[in-house]
């Protein structure tokens, strides 16, 4: 620690240290617009120039380092005029537009010229242009004259993106921020550019010209995608959401937001939301009242729970839904006698049941993960599935960690991979056994040579390691087993192992017991041994489980189908009764993040039509009935019942015993290798426009290694058939020659592949 | 494609370098790739940029910073005429003048049968030798005069010739 003075104020600050974060941390402010506490130094726009006894020249308080009894001053009559002097440059070419700028009212350069500038112009000639750049669906820049050059953004996608796809070219007076050759910015992460970005160059292509800052009101929630939790403040005027900001939460997502979190809120008021309570009537979709749409599907539940049995009823519900939801539809299903509930639509592996010792988690805070030194990661899309986990990890990686992958895909992380291992899902176990057994010899001083090696080498060298598995992982038919080598190789390097998680409340849902009891089916068994009614919840049934063909045959056998969802979609094919229910803006509830934090939101705005909370819906079934126990006024209140003398701490458990770990025959034929794409995992993010226009959004390809394409014949771009089970589709084929040979992948969860089978399995690709 | 010819030579550049740090040859890739081609288009620089390992953009960022670097063809010579301050105050204007009446083009622009183009320079530190020009920066020509600039074009011409 040294000792500063600023303003005449003593500062005790860390040695190395520079100016501004020490007068940050003293809560004296600097105006600056390039520096940014999580971005390099550049020091380019010198508003943060503060005088420094005895240095002959107003110095950046950004890139000055503090040394032993320094003494700054940030208003003498130096720094003020060296201030004035860098504002009046900024403007001389910064078009004076605020009143028809999108960022008016929220514009740093705007509030500075304020605090620092003059009331008016000097310079009367004439103003360089800059010609506008097209960016793609979400970033805007429209109005590049605007830019004052701090590269924020260009040093976000270089340091946190990992990807440089904006950069400054040309130089001098000609200096401008572009992509290469007008690509588009395709990075996961790119909205975090709007928000950098201190005047209006960059903006929100969605929000533009939709209000101003000053009308928005703002509720703070937490995001309904991916495990992370990230904290939102989401903008509201008329009751409608317009814009989706990140709350800074350090632990969670430090400043940033995923694009998957800040644009999805585009889907939350789309043309398919279902507004009123509907009924199938002689094959006839009919709205009606509220009161008609429960009875009927009280009756019917309690018809067929009378006649068929109860255990003929099944209840499915998307890890995306809340606590309460979750918490109560199971209590509602339990009430009538059933057992079979669960949220796990995409795993394939139920085998971890009971021998669990409970609910699997991240393993450890977010935060350690940024702390880790090693990293081994299973199966695992980790750009798209966890854009700002892999942020961190990049981050981590950048500081000296390594990160070993095993995986049935080689996807560019955009960053260094020390070692890694792609081979097809079935080999996946033998892979990890290996791994396993040669950390085994690595312990007893043997280093043997080969990948396994490799990898078992770089952990046995780590002090804080940490396996990671990946949704590829979860889903996969050896699942179990996979955990089971996971936690032994997490234990033979003293680390710890944990699962990354496929959706907001992925460990919610085991909080709130959604899984089946004992006697009852999982979310596989109720859809391969069809049910005679189902309780949806969210659910799209063709995109949200592991096998659509066969959740769709069941759910066409089915007698009854009650679908509570935000949208009218496919299940106006199979449901009988559809309940419309409030998105996660429209309902207050509680989400429990991968690495089990609990975190409650309010409603942001009032549901869309008739739409109610699904809690409030399962509230009243329950009532209709007559189920004990379904009397809760709050969203609150079930909350409090569904975690009463619950240690949160203490549920999260990865442990597992029990699993015999043996590796399977070589499948014959190609095998499915599939991900759910970034921007089709749920209900909301389906039906964000925004988002479905970019790269990522794509219609799916049937990617294969060249050699396996050459064996079919087909040329790359060609049109092939790709099928399994019944069902067939026509895709493009594409080659991917980082794949192993003997997989084909094709994505799930979207419309263009809803009428294949199973997410892992054979699967036939042929010419068209 | 980077020619056997460019990658050669970049390899024989990057020996200067540490070996994690293949970025460093960009300008001279760069050059080699000018050198050959005479110009360098984007295609280009998307292959500078996988065979180095470093972003395209970055390498986009260097060619569009240094003015040698023609980001479109130029002709077969490109003369590139300094036009600072020295060279100025010595008549650049002359050779500017004298340019366009021979070879009917002024700065930027590439006479029809893409034989040659003028470029504007920055100082070559040579202003002893004012007014001054290159040639498809290699051969530096000073002191010119009208008479002088006609025997260059000559030369070149019967050069090519």
């Amino acid at each position: 620690m040294i000792n500063i003075e600023i303003d005449g104020k003593q500062i005790q600050t860390e040695n190395g240290a520079t100016i501004i974060e020490a007068a940050h941390q003293a809560g004296i402010a600097i105006p600056h617009f390039c520096y940014h506490k999580k971005l390099s130094i550049a020091a380019n726009c010198r508003m943060c120039l503060v005088q420094v006894e005895k240095a002959p020249k107003p110095l950046p308080a950004c890139a000055t380092p503090v040394t032993e009894g320094m003494k700054v001053f940030t208003h003498s009559e130096q720094a003020v005029k060296a201030q004035q002097g860098v504002m009046e440059f900024l403007l001389v070419n910064h078009p004076l537009d605020c009143p028809i700028c999108d960022q008016g009212g929220e514009c740093m350069l705007q509030d500075m010229s304020v605090g620092y500038g003059g009331g008016h112009s000097r310079y009367h000639e004439e103003k360089r242009m800059v010609l506008a750049k097209d960016l793609g669906p979400l970033v805007s820049a429209e109005e590049m004259s605007r830019c004052i050059n701090c590269t924020r953004c260009v040093r976000f996608g270089q340091e946190i993106a990992g990807q440089m796809e904006l950069g400054q070219a040309f130089r001098g007076e000609h200096a401008e921020v572009m992509s290469f050759v007008s690509g588009t910015v395709n990075s996961e992460l790119s909205g975090n550019m709007i928000d950098l970005c201190p005047v209006g160059a960059l903006t929100s292509k969605p929000f533009r010209y939709k209000a101003r800052s000053w009308e928005l009101s703002r509720r703070r929630s937490v995001s309904a995608h991916d495990s992370l939790g990230s904290n939102l403040a989401v903008q509201t005027k008329n009751n409608r959401v317009l814009r989706v900001l990140p709350v800074e939460n350090e632990d969670i997502n430090e400043c940033w937001l995923s694009d998957k979190d800040r644009f999805a809120y585009e889907g939350l008021n789309s043309a398919e939301r279902l507004t009123r309570p509907m009924i199938k009537r002689d094959g006839q979709w009919q709205e009606v009242e509220w009161q008609a749409a429960l009875e009927y599907a009280g009756n019917g539940l309690r018809h067929i729970a009378n006649g068929a049995g109860a255990e003929q009823i099944g209840a499915l519900a998307t890890a995306n839904s809340t606590l309460e939801e979750l918490y109560l539809l199971q209590k509602l299903v339990r009430g009538i006698g059933s057992q079979n509930v669960d949220f796990r639509l995409r795993q394939s592996d139920f085998s971890a049941d009971g021998k669990q010792q409970g609910a699997p988690w991240l393993g450890m805070s977010i935060a350690d993960i940024g702390k880790a030194d090693r990293f081994l990661i299973v199966g695992s899309f980790l750009r798209k599935d966890h854009p700002l986990l892999a942020a961190r990890i990049r981050q981590a990686v950048k500081k000296g960690a390594q990160a070993s992958i095993i995986h049935s895909v080689d996807d560019d992380l955009l960053m260094k991979v020390a070692h890694k291992t792609i081979v097809a899902p079935d080999a996946l176990v033998d892979v990890l056994t290996q791994v396993s057994k040669a950390l085994t010899a690595e312990k007893q001083g043997q280093s043997g040579s080969g990948e396994a090696a490799a990898i078992a080498k770089s952990l046995a060298g780590g002090e804080r390691v940490t396996v990671l598995l990946g949704n590829f992982a979860q889903q996969h038919p050896q699942a179990a087993q996979l955990q089971a080598l996971a936690q032994q190789i997490a234990a033979l390097s003293n680390g710890k192992f944990g699962f990354l998680g496929e959706a907001a409340n992925g460990v919610g849902g085991y909080l709130a017991q959604a899984t089946p009891g004992a006697n009852g089916l999982n979310a596989s068994a109720m859809l391969a041994t069809p049910r005679k009614a189902y309780l949806l919840l969210n659910v799209e049934a063709e995109l949200d489980c592991a096998n659509p063909q066969q959740a769709i045959a069941a759910m066409q056998a089915a007698d009854l189908v009650v679908a509570m969802s935000a949208y009218k979609h496919h299940a106006t094919d199979y449901a009988d009764v559809l309940l419309p229910i409030a998105p996660f803006t429209e309902t207050s509830g509680t989400f429990v993040s991968a690495e089990g934090r609990v975190q409650s939101f309010k409603g942001a705005v009032k549901p869309l039509g008739e739409a109610r909370p699904a809690w409030k819906v399962l509230r009243v079934l329950g009532n209709l009935l007559k189920v004990e126990g379904f009397d809760q006024d709050t969203s609150e209140a079930v909350r409090d019942e569904a975690l009463k003398g619950t240690d949160v701490a203490a549920r999260l458990n990865n442990a597992i015993g029990g699993v015999e770990v043996k590796a399977i025959a070589a499948a014959n034929g190609l095998q499915r290798v599939s991900e759910v794409p970034i921007y089709a995992t749920d209900a909301v993010v389906r039906r964000s426009a925004p988002l479905q226009a970019t790269a990522d959004a794509a219609i799916p390809q049937a990617w294969l290694h060249s050699d396996e394409l050459k064996k079919l014949g087909v040329q790359a771009g060609a049109m092939v058939k790709v099928s399994q089970g019944q069902g067939s589709v026509q895709l493009v084929a594409a080659t991917d020659d980082k794949l192993p040979r003997g997989v084909a992948r094709v994505a799930a969860g979207h419309a263009a592949t809803a009428a294949l089978g199973a997410m892992f399995g054979t699967i036939t690709v042929e010419r068209a | 494609m980077l020619s056997q010819q460019i990658t050669t030579l970049i390899d024989k550049e990057l020996k200067k370098y540490p070996a994690d740090q293949r970025q460093s040859a960009v300008m001279a890739a760069l050059r080699f790739v000018q050198d050959e081609k005479g110009w360098i288009a984007p295609e280009d620089m998307t292959d500078v940029a996988l065979y180095l390992g470093m972003p395209q953009m970055a390498v986009y960022e260097v060619a569009t910073f240094y003015h040698m670097y023609n980001l479109k063809p130029m002709g077969k010579y490109t003369l590139t005429v300094c036009t600072n301050l020295s060279c100025q105050l010595c008549g650049s204007g002359d050779t500017l003048a004298h340019l366009n009446k021979r070879l009917g083009i002024g700065l930027g622009e590439v006479t029809p049968d893409g034989k040659f183009g003028i470029r504007e320079g920055e100082c070559m530190g040579a202003c002893i030798d004012a007014p001054l020009l290159t040639i498809n920066n290699k051969k530096m020509c000073g002191r010119l005069t009208g008479e002088k600039i006609d025997q260059m074009l000559a030369e070149l011409d019967g050069g090519q010739a």
